[in-house]
Order: structure tokens, then sequence, then C-alpha cells
């Protein structure tokens, strides 16, 4: 098998940042090639200098042999390149097929008018490559998130029509939001490319990428610590190669566990969301975390959204310390104490293009000035920096731009802007692990169960069976928006996994 | 199922309040009911003309109804020239300089009292490519040069009115193409050309809107222009052709005024903008981009004529009139995007 794609000491360096040292790698024809690393290891910038994204500071990519170099996506595109993005780059209010047409050379129009029966009748056929069963003229903006996933899977498949030759298809992490189905219909998808395309595939479970890839490559510190082929390795020797020999990813035991005499932080009775939720009833005592847990569509989200106020209506009857309280707006649930990171940390939950410092500090910064009215810089940032240093959040400063980060540690920044509220009673959190290596999903564990074992209440979301069962005090699964079982004391009795995926499905 | 593959899952859709209902395939896409997103400009035109035919039976004669399609029709071709440059989430502010230029230039240039051109028709063609060019220079200062839309064509909409003072000769020039005057003066079916002008000019730009690369990738940049532009599309063009096309139409609805006038006056175009824009954001047209059309537009147009006519109509006090005409165009517009609202939306 000969080379089809290869890095020679490729660099990439950002203000203040090498986020590439030196890469070789070299992807064969008929392969796919499994790349894993923490968080801020390198792997989405290599996907993204492949992808035509970026442009190396250093060093020479080769395609068949010949050296290359790609200005913009359309050129790798057009080169057979295509990457599935870890952010999405879908446009909501165009339809399915428009998207998945809008990047490439076609034929669908005729003196600027579209042939809409050829556009939909050609974007069949790659909807059918991905078993998507959506109507090409259905506009994006319609469509579920994973359904979305698909179709940029099926704008990268599309590839195939056009390029003579093997494609290269690179994967950013596109299954951490996928289900079992889903990502069962991937990889078969990821099979039948291998017979004329090379594929690259990052993800940050272990075992898929073990089961899908034939070589695996490991990254770490933007640099290439190993290459493993399939059967010479397995799940714990990559992680000990990713992480470095310290085992990294252990969780704090459970000291001191909270004290369900006390008075509640928060009732919630009867809580029900028109088409999410209804009738949800649980208690969060001083100090407890509480996770929430379903397949998709069971309405845990919707309960933080509710409880944080930013749904857009909601009945039922919601206590918090005691007392009877309507939370209509994120500013009132603020006000009384609640803090909520959103899911979706990029379009929600993070202020792109400002520093950290400024994005810990906007809510609570006003509490470290004179009077409300006056803020102090000075205080402000001593109060970040020492968030900074307690959650061990990696920037070269306080005013680094939060989204040139690693995921984990702007996840950690988030967070910090919680934590900088001397009022916050309760924080909320909608799948806090998103995105998430284990090597920073356990760091982020141990800040939240030191918060825990401070007094502060937590509701969280939870992506895996294994996180809920480390993390939780308490585990409510919810089915189809009602609650179907409760597990208490979680860390004394752990529930078995069947149990709760019992309750699930 | 191993542990890994058992994630509880993400209802992004449902969890966010920007991603419409999950699931939901209905298509769309098509003319029909769906083509307004929402009832709410529809039920406040049905609304007025419920209260206004109530309040006086002058209102809802055939000379009336007439009437207010009439005084709609100029606005109207504003108005969906404005639609194109909205859409993208961009501004044109320009509309009543450019109209007043293409008034003093058409009435100049076409067989008039003072001066000794005699164009005819080409007159026409002259203006429209004049307007076709303002808006393209608008376009280009915007896109190419990266300055804001809103503060060049401000600037375009001053410069525009100062070349039509001077283009002014020194007495005002009577338009003597009978032709041309009588395309607002004579009736077939008891409406004038400008009208059957208006309704097929909406025709054509809804099918621009709707089936070309222009009206559908004009939607995307209102949506996210980044995405669009890697997608690899050139996005100034599409900025540029936009405000070519808003332009030209401008100049268009400066071109009707002379025929409806039938003189060439400085401050003809005095008065589009506001119905121009007004009528977009009341037909559900948003500001931010990527939602709303010709269609929304026009009936923003509809609401806006048939308000001022209705209040004629009723005899409300003359002196109240404008304050009545913001109030209920508050209450329009609050009717109108009632459908989107959303805890966490931005509205700027």
């Amino acid at each position: 098998m000969s080379a089809l794609l290869s890095l020679q000491n490729i660099s990439k360096r950002f203000p203040g940042v090498l986020a590439l040292d030196e890469i070789d790698m070299e992807l064969r024809e008929h392969e796919v090639l499994g790349l894993i690393g923490q968080n801020g290891s390198g792997k989405s910038t290599l996907m993204k200098i492949i992808g035509g994204l970026h442009q190396p500071s250093a060093g020479e990519m080769r395609l068949r042999g010949s050296p290359v170099r790609f200005g913009s996506p359309l050129e790798a595109a057009r080169a057979g390149i295509g990457l599935v993005h870890q952010e999405q780059s879908l446009i909501g209010n165009l339809t399915v097929a428009e998207n998945l047409f809008i990047d490439k050379p076609t034929d669908f129009s005729r003196f600027g008018f579209y042939r809409r029966g050829r556009m939909n009748d050609a974007a069949r056929i790659q909807l059918d490559k991905v078993e998507l069963d959506v109507a090409p003229d259905t506009p994006v903006d319609q469509l579920t998130f994973a359904q979305r996933q698909m179709v940029e899977l099926a704008k990268v498949l599309s590839l195939e029509e056009l390029v003579e030759g093997h494609l290269v298809v690179l994967f950013d992490e596109p299954t951490s939001v996928l289900t079992p189905t889903e990502i069962q219909a991937l990889f078969r998808q990821v099979r039948r490319l291998k017979m004329r395309s090379s594929v690259v595939f990052i993800s940050h479970r272990m075992d898929e990428v073990l089961a899908i890839s034939d070589r695996v490559y490991v990254l770490s510190d933007g640099r290439n610590v190993a290459e493993r082929a399939k059967g010479e390795t397995d799940p714990d020797e990559l992680y000990e190669l990713m992480v470095g020999r310290q085992r990294a990813g252990s969780v704090l035991p459970r000291n001191n566990p909270p004290d369900k005499s006390a008075p509640k932080r928060l009732a919630v009775r009867d809580l029900t969301v028109p088409g999410k939720v209804e009738d949800v009833t649980f208690d969060v005592a001083s100090g407890e975390i509480v996770g929430l847990i379903g397949v998709q569509g069971s309405g845990a989200e919707a309960v933080c959204r509710a409880i944080f106020g930013v749904e857009d209506s909601h009945s039922g009857h919601i206590e918090y310390e005691g007392r009877p309280v309507r939370v209509s707006c994120p500013s009132g649930a603020v006000g009384l104490g609640i803090g909520y990171v959103p899911a979706e940390r990029k379009a929600e939950a993070m202020m792109k293009g400002m520093s950290v410092c400024q994005n810990m500090t906007v809510t609570f910064g006003s509490d470290y000035g004179y009077g409300g009215l006056l803020l102090s810089k000075r205080r402000e940032r001593r109060e970040a920096a020492n968030w900074v240093e307690r959650l061990k959040i990696k920037t070269p400063s306080l005013d680094h731009r939060i989204d040139q980060l690693s995921g984990g540690n702007q996840q950690k920044a988030v967070l910090s802007k919680w934590l900088l509220g001397r009022s916050l009673r309760l924080l909320v959190l909608d799948h806090p692990t998103r995105g998430l290596d284990p090597g920073a999903r356990a760091d982020l564990f141990n800040a939240i169960r030191q918060l825990a074992e401070d007094g502060l209440s937590i509701v969280f979301v939870g992506d895996t069976l294994d996180e809920m069962v480390t993390l939780s005090d308490t585990i409510l699964v919810l089915r189809d928006g009602r609650l179907s079982q409760r597990f208490d004391d979680v860390q004394t009795q752990r529930p078995s996994e069947e149990d709760i995926v019992r309750a699930m499905v | 199922m191993t542990q890994a593959q058992l994630h509880a899952h993400d209802t992004s859709a449902m969890a966010s309040p920007r991603r419409g209902e999950a699931g939901t395939q209905r298509r769309s896409g098509h003319i029909g009911l769906g083509v307004l997103k929402s009832a709410g400009p529809i039920v406040s035109l049905l609304a007025m003309i419920l209260v206004f035919a109530s309040l006086t039976p002058n209102f809802v004669s055939v000379a009336n109804l007439q009437a207010i399609l009439e005084s709609a029709a100029v606005p109207a071709v504003v108005a969906i020239g404005m639609t194109f440059v909205l859409v993208q989430g961009s501004i044109d502010l320009s509309g009543e300089g450019v109209a007043s230029l293409a008034n003093i230039l058409l009435s100049i240039l076409i067989a008039n009292s003072v001066t000794a051109n005699d164009l005819g028709a080409g007159a026409i063609g002259v203006v429209l490519a004049t307007g076709l060019a303002i808006g393209a220079l608008n376009g280009t200062l915007y896109a190419y040069l990266r300055m804001p839309s809103l503060i060049v064509t401000l600037a375009m909409w001053l410069i525009t009115l100062g070349l039509a003072a001077l283009l002014f000769p020194s007495r005002q020039p009577q338009i003597l193409d009978s032709g041309f005057v009588g395309l607002a003066l004579h009736k077939h079916l008891g409406l004038s050309a400008l009208v059957y002008l208006a309704v097929a000019l909406a025709f054509v730009a809804f099918i621009v809107e709707r089936r070309t690369k222009l009206g559908r990738i004009g939607f995307a940049i209102g949506a996210d222009e980044a995405l669009v532009r890697l997608a690899g599309v050139n996005v100034n063009a599409y900025k540029v052709g936009a405000f070519a096309i808003c332009g030209c139409l401008t100049g268009l609805g400066g071109i009707l005024t002379a025929a409806q006038i039938g003189v060439g006056n400085p401050l003809a175009g005095e008065g589009l903008l506001f119905p121009g824009i007004a009528a977009c954001v009341i037909g559900g047209t948003l500001l931010s981009g990527g939602r709303g059309g010709v269609l929304h537009s026009l009936v923003g147009v509809l609401v806006l004529v048939t308000l001022r006519n209705g209040l004629v109509q009723t005899g409300a006090n003359p002196l109240l009139q404008k304050a009545i005409e913001g109030m209920v165009i508050v209450v329009a517009v609050a009717a109108s995007t009632w459908h989107l609202r959303r805890k966490t939306r931005v509205v700027k």
C-alpha cells in the first residue's frame, strides 16, 4: 500500500502557542487512521491544516506524491479532501440539498436559476448513503443535531461523485453527539468509504478508535508520540501513551456525603415543560450532586433549562431554600444564586474572541467592584487568577482569547464564571464533559466534587453511565419526559449499569 | 452495547431554542401557505381592514380599494428592492436620495419644458442604469472596502440628494412626454400601469428570491456569512448584486413618481425610506437577515398604505395621524415577530 497523503515536519504556530511541533504522518490508501490525544494536543489543528482551514507554519504536505498547499477548504475539496466538522458547517435557512452542494461546482443551475428537481434527486442519493430519511428540501434548522451531523457527513461523501481517484475524509470527533445506532451507521459508512478512500478518525473513546481504525497515531502536546497497528495495542496502552505515565483520570472519592436531613436547597414539584417534560419531581440537598440521564428526547436538558429560566414556558412548583420561587429568566435565576453551564459551549457558554478574564468576570465581576457601581479591574483579575490557579486552567495569560484554549480549559473557565459568585448555591451543568478528553474530564470532575464538598449543590446531565456513577450522589433517570427511576446514595451503593439502562429505554 | 457507546443522548434540538421543532419534516420552499412563515402580518392587515370598514362604509368601496393599490405601487417597488438587501443582513438608507436623483434625471432627459433633450424610453434606460450603478457602488464600498452598509448608504443618500439639487435646472421641468405621464393616468380595469408593473415585478422578484442562486445565497449570507464564505462562495459578489437590485428598483421608484407628479422635483424621493424599511419589517423580514422575503414585504406595504388611507377615510385628526401610524406600526411589528419570541433570541 502506498502513501496517499504524507506530512513531513508539519508545524503550526499560533500567537504564543506552538500547536503542532514537527508532525510526521502517513495516510495509506484504503486505510482508516485513528488519531487520539488529549484536548489541546493538536488533533483538531492537524485536521484543519489537512482540510485547508489553516496553513502550516513549516513543513511539507504531499498528496499522491506531489507537494500541495491549500489556501482554503474549497481548494482541499477540489483535491478530494473533505472534513466532517466538529463544529457544524450547515446553514440553517437553506435546504438540506442546497447545503450539500453549496461548496461544490455543480450543474444544478441554468442561467442562475436552480433546477431543484435535479438537485433534490442528487441530494437523495447522498442522503441514502448515510441512511438519513429526510426530504432533501427540508430546511436544515428543522433537523435535530444528530440529523445535521449525518447531513454533514453526506456533504463530504458527495465528493465521491465529483473527484476522480482516492478521497481523504477527515472525521473530527464525529461520534460525540451521536446515539449508538447512529454510530453504527457511521461506522458502516466509514467501512464502505475504505473502498475508494482513506479516512482519518478522531475520537476520545478508545474502544471506538480501535474498532474502526487500522492504525493509530497518538498525539501529545503537538508532537507525534506513538504509532501502533491495530493488532499490537489495547485501550490501556493507548490511554497511557496519551496522558503520559501518571494515571490521570482518577476521580477522588467522596469524603463527606451530603446531609439529606438538612433543609433542601431545591425542591422541584410537578415540573412540566410543554412537549418535553411532564410532572418531574425531585429534591436537591445542599452539597448534593444530582445526575440526570436519559436517551435522546428524555427531557433531561429541558429540566436544567427550566430551572435556570431559559425554557420558553414551564409550569410546576419550585422551592429554593424553602421559599417558593418563580424563575422566569436567567438573571432572576442568577439573583437567587443559581448558575448554568449550557451544553453547547461554543454557541452558548463563552464569548468567543474575548479574553479568559473577561469571560470569567462577565457575570459577577461587579461583586468585586466598589458598591456595585464601579468595577475594579485589579480585584476582578485577582479573583480570576485565583480560580485559574485552583482549577489548574492552562492558559498563557488571563488576557488570552478563550476560544484559543483547549476544550477542557475552556470548560473550566466557563465554570469559573459562576464560581466567582459569592452567592452561588446551585450549579446546573448541561453535558459538562462534552468534547473533553479523559484527563480533562477527571480534572473537571475533581473540581466539581470539591465544590460539592464545600456545600455547593450540583445538578448535571451526564453523557455516559460511567460519568453518572462516578460523580453523582443521586441519579435520576428520565424517559419520555418523565422520571422513570431514581438511585439514592450512589457513592455507597453503586447501581449496576444494566439497571440504569433498563430505566432509560 | 458497550458502555462507551451508551451515552445518554443529547437533545440539542430540544434543549436549544434556536433549533425549531425536532424531526418535523414538512416540505417547504414551495408556493403555498407555507410561504409566509407567520400569519401575523396578514392578520394585522385583515384586522385593520375590518376596523376601518366598520368605521366608514366608504372604506371598502371599489374606488377606495383602487386608490389603496395605486398608492401602494411605488412603495412596493422600493420595498422589493430593499428586501434583497435586508435578507442579507445589510441595510440601504440611500433610497430617498437615489429616487430623487432618478426623478430629476428622468425629467430632464425625457421631453420636457426646460431642456432640449428627448430620449423617450431611452431616458428610462439611462436612469435605471444609473440606479443600478449607484447600488453597485454602495455594495462595492460595503463588501470590498468593508465599511458598514449603514454608513456607506447614509453617505450615498446625501451624495445623491446633492446631485439631484445640482441637476435641477433654473425652472421646474414639466414632463411633456404624454406616453410616459400616461403610465400613471390611463387606467385599465380602474388601475394604472404602475400597479400592474408592481405586481409583475413582485412575481419576478419572488422567482429570483426562491429559484436563483442570488436569492438563495442571499438568505444564507443573512443566516451565517462566515459559513458561506468558508464554503467557497463569493459572498462579496452576491452583496454587490443585492445592492444593485435595490438601487435599480429605487431608481424605478423615482421614475414612477415622476410619472405620477408629472414634474421633476429634487425632493421627489422624500418619505420613501421609512415605508420601504418599515414595510419589510412589518411583513416579517428581519433586519438581522436570513428571514422574510418579497411576499412578506408586500404584505407590509399593504399594511402601511391601508393604514394611511384608513386614517384619512375615517377622518382621524390630521395632527394625530402620524402618531397613530407610529403606534399601529409598533403593534404590527410585534404581531409579525410574535412567533419568533424566545428568551434567548437576540434582537438588534
